[in-house]
């Protein structure tokens, strides 16, 4: 019964691209969610994520026991209880999904993390990009503008790659220069947009050496399952996905919002 | 609000005394290249100041200068001059924010004393055991006053220290005398090169029990504190003034553990820090590590103004083991061992590496130590990315979510 008061738990994550509401009952399950644009007004979009995902939750305000924010926007959420950072939001909600020791991929608009977790869910370390976006959604973004392709097209383009195109740059800027060389040498579309995604990967796994149990989440993996089948490929490795990858976090925070 | 709690940080009643050690420092040097009443040497802050005080130096220390740039961060806007000059914005932002500010005739000086210009030198005595980066620093003011340059060039990855490295480096010391002399028009005076020795000695210890009051459990003072009240560590090395301030310090430091005065109020988390400051976010940080309970006990960068070994009684042999003995010149299997140490001294949970980008040298995550040490104790640890001065290079959003989800992960432990 979501509309009982004090029946519910809501978990918002603010993230630099997109803001993610979620609802939980009481037994953990998700029944409501809303994915929206970021934006200029991180209160305002929180707001609407939140009505979006009560809406399908069949609830309301006078229903939600308790409210986490995370994300980078996390202090702007108004109604939130209390804030946690997307860290240990992520770490959270992966270990819901997968309750065992693990590498967490999480590859965000504009962050990457590695989260290692043991085997009661606690971190071991964590590591996040530098502050530079290579390999990070912002990357896939400014390409998808250079290359003119629709962001939703990618992961079908990707598929398509009968010969990845390489690129060798660390970073956005240079990488765009390098996309447009290899259009100039007559490279095909989908070659290239295949060799993005390998470079994003290359960045992510630079960062930290995986465990055997690996799982990704964030909205890039939302977006473009075919990087998950990249990464698995490339290390040997079976990954995991939970159901809504990009909602992860904001589950994490539902879920700290359950202990308060 | 009061001062205090703005900055998150417990002042101490010495603090006026560091206030005027500092103000006459620079009022001294100001008067003495306005009338000329004693020649002036710029010094590298780990080189050896107590020679140039033998020979009756005033001695001023550029670094210094560059942390000033930082903290009132002004350095940013500066450090793009020296890099139009082909000095790269890669190498030492203490060198291209402090050149960028003798270039644009900017200096912190004149806000804090009403100081026009940094003092000009008649000489700049170099020591390499911080980096190649002094040398290069110093050479370009010694071209632009067209003074002499002379140095000590320091062994590095030293593991155990050699009776020949010592050596070495007294000797390299020792031979600089005849080039000061003939800048100073005086010989060198050995009872006053021993007296500093042995200022520099006692300052030092005082300094390292200030340092180790830290290991009580809640620390009555913390990094920020501390790289505060480490001025006169550097500037004054080799003075009275020095050995008289630690000694006021030291026992304000001894009365809050006898009172269990914590530094950070409900101190629930002890780190340690390495690598430099982020001189112009001290603040900012200061006040989040407070808001999280956590109090950064103990670091390298506040720890390498100790020089145990300097000897009255054999001033030239004990500099050289001083100066060689410093960590930053020290191999990775040393430092491991001294982080070790001070992880059984001041008990710390946690470890933050600073990368920070235009300084390799005090960046000592960059060949796997946190990941070693991690593995070895059990101590969990974070690499935060940013920079001594150039704060084009710090991400401040991310690093304080990344503390924020460090201090959580810390939690999770205790």
């Amino acid at each position: 019964m979501a509309d009982k008061k004090g029946s519910i738990y809501v978990g918002v994550d603010v993230g630099a691209s997109r803001t993610k509401a979620v609802v939980l009952d009481s037994e953990k399950r998700l029944i409501g969610h809303s994915v929206r644009k970021s934006g200029t007004d991180f209160s305002q979009t929180a707001e609407l994520c939140l009505e979006s995902a009560l809406e399908m939750a069949m609830g309301s305000r006078d229903s939600v026991a308790y409210t986490v924010s995370t994300g980078y926007g996390r202090r702007n959420v108004s109604f939130s209880n209390v804030t946690r950072t997307e860290i240990g939001c992520h770490a959270r909600g992966a270990y819901h999904y997968y309750p065992m020791a693990m590498t967490i991929i999480d590859i965000g608009g504009q962050d990457n993390k590695i989260i290692k977790l043991d085997n009661d869910g606690r971190r071991i370390n964590f590591k996040m990009n530098r502050k530079c976006a290579a390999g990070t959604g912002a990357f896939l973004e400014e390409m998808s503008a250079r290359l003119d392709i629709p962001l939703e097209d990618m992961d079908s383009l990707a598929r398509e790659s009968t010969e990845m195109v390489e690129l060798g740059s660390f970073c956005t800027v240079f990488s765009g220069t390098e996309v447009l060389e290899k259009i100039r040498q007559g490279k095909k579309v989908p070659d290239i947009v295949k060799g993005l995604f390998f470079s994003v990967i290359k960045r992510v796994l630079e960062m930290e050496a995986l465990s055997n149990n690996v799982v990704m989440t964030g909205g890039v993996v939302a977006h473009n399952p075919y990087l998950v089948q990249m990464v698995s490929d490339i290390t040997g490795l079976k990954i995991l996905t939970p159901e809504y990858p990009q909602l992860t976090g904001a589950v994490g925070a539902a879920l700290f919002a359950m202990d308060a | 609000m009061s001062e205090e709690k703005k900055s998150g940080r417990k002042q101490f009643a010495a603090g006026n005394t560091l206030k005027k050690i500092m103000a006459d420092h620079f009022y001294e040097l100001d008067e003495a290249q306005k009338t000329g009443s004693r020649k002036i040497a710029w010094c590298t802050s780990v080189g050896p100041a107590e020679l140039l005080r033998g020979m009756d130096f005033l001695v001023y220390f550029p670094e210094n200068h560059g942390a000033m740039l930082g903290s009132t961060r002004m350095a940013t806007e500066l450090i793009p001059f020296a890099n139009a000059l082909g000095y790269s914005p890669d190498i030492c932002s203490y060198l291209t924010s402090d050149i960028g500010s003798y270039l644009q005739k900017k200096t912190p000086l004149t806000t804090a004393y009403k100081i026009e210009s940094v003092p000009k030198p008649d000489v700049l005595v170099y020591n390499t055991n911080q980096c190649r980066d002094v040398k290069d620093w110093f050479s370009w003011y010694a071209n632009e006053f067209n003074v002499p340059i002379m140095g000590v060039h320091t062994h590095r990855d030293v593991g155990d220290i050699k009776k020949y490295q010592i050596s070495d480096i007294a000797k390299q010391i020792e031979e600089l005398v005849p080039g000061l002399e003939a800048v100073s028009g005086k010989r060198l005076d050995m009872d006053r090169l021993k007296e500093a020795v042995e200022y520099s000695r006692r300052t030092s210890e005082l300094w390292r029990t200030c340092l180790e009051s830290a290991s009580a459990i809640p620390s009555p003072w913390n990094f920020f504190d501390a790289s505060i009240h480490m001025g006169p560590a550097v500037v004054s090395r080799g003075t009275k003034e020095a050995v008289d301030y630690y000694e006021l310090l030291l026992a304000e430091l001894k009365d809050r553990v006898k009172n269990g005065v914590a530094s950070v109020d409900g101190e629930r988390h002890r780190i340690y820090w390495d690598g430099m400051p982020i001189w112009g976010k001290l603040r900012a940080l200061s006040e989040q590590f407070t808001s999280l309970n956590a109090c950064i006990v103990a670091s390298t960068y506040c720890n390498s103004w100790i020089f145990d070994q300097l000897d009255p009684k054999d001033p030239f042999e004990s500099m050289g083991r001083a100066y060689l003995e410093l960590f930053i010149v020290r191999d990775e299997d040393f430092k491991e061992k001294y982080m070790k140490d001070c992880l059984d001294l001041y008990k710390f949970n946690g470890i933050i590496f600073h990368d920070a980008k235009t300084c390799p040298n005090n960046s000592n995550n960059r060949y796997s130590l946190p990941e070693r040490f991690s593995r070895h104790f059990d101590i969990p640890q974070l690499t935060i990315n940013g920079d001594l001065n150039d704060l084009r290079c710090y991400s401040e959003e991310q690093a304080k979510t990344n503390i924020e989800a460090f201090i959580e992960q810390l939690d999770e432990r205790v």
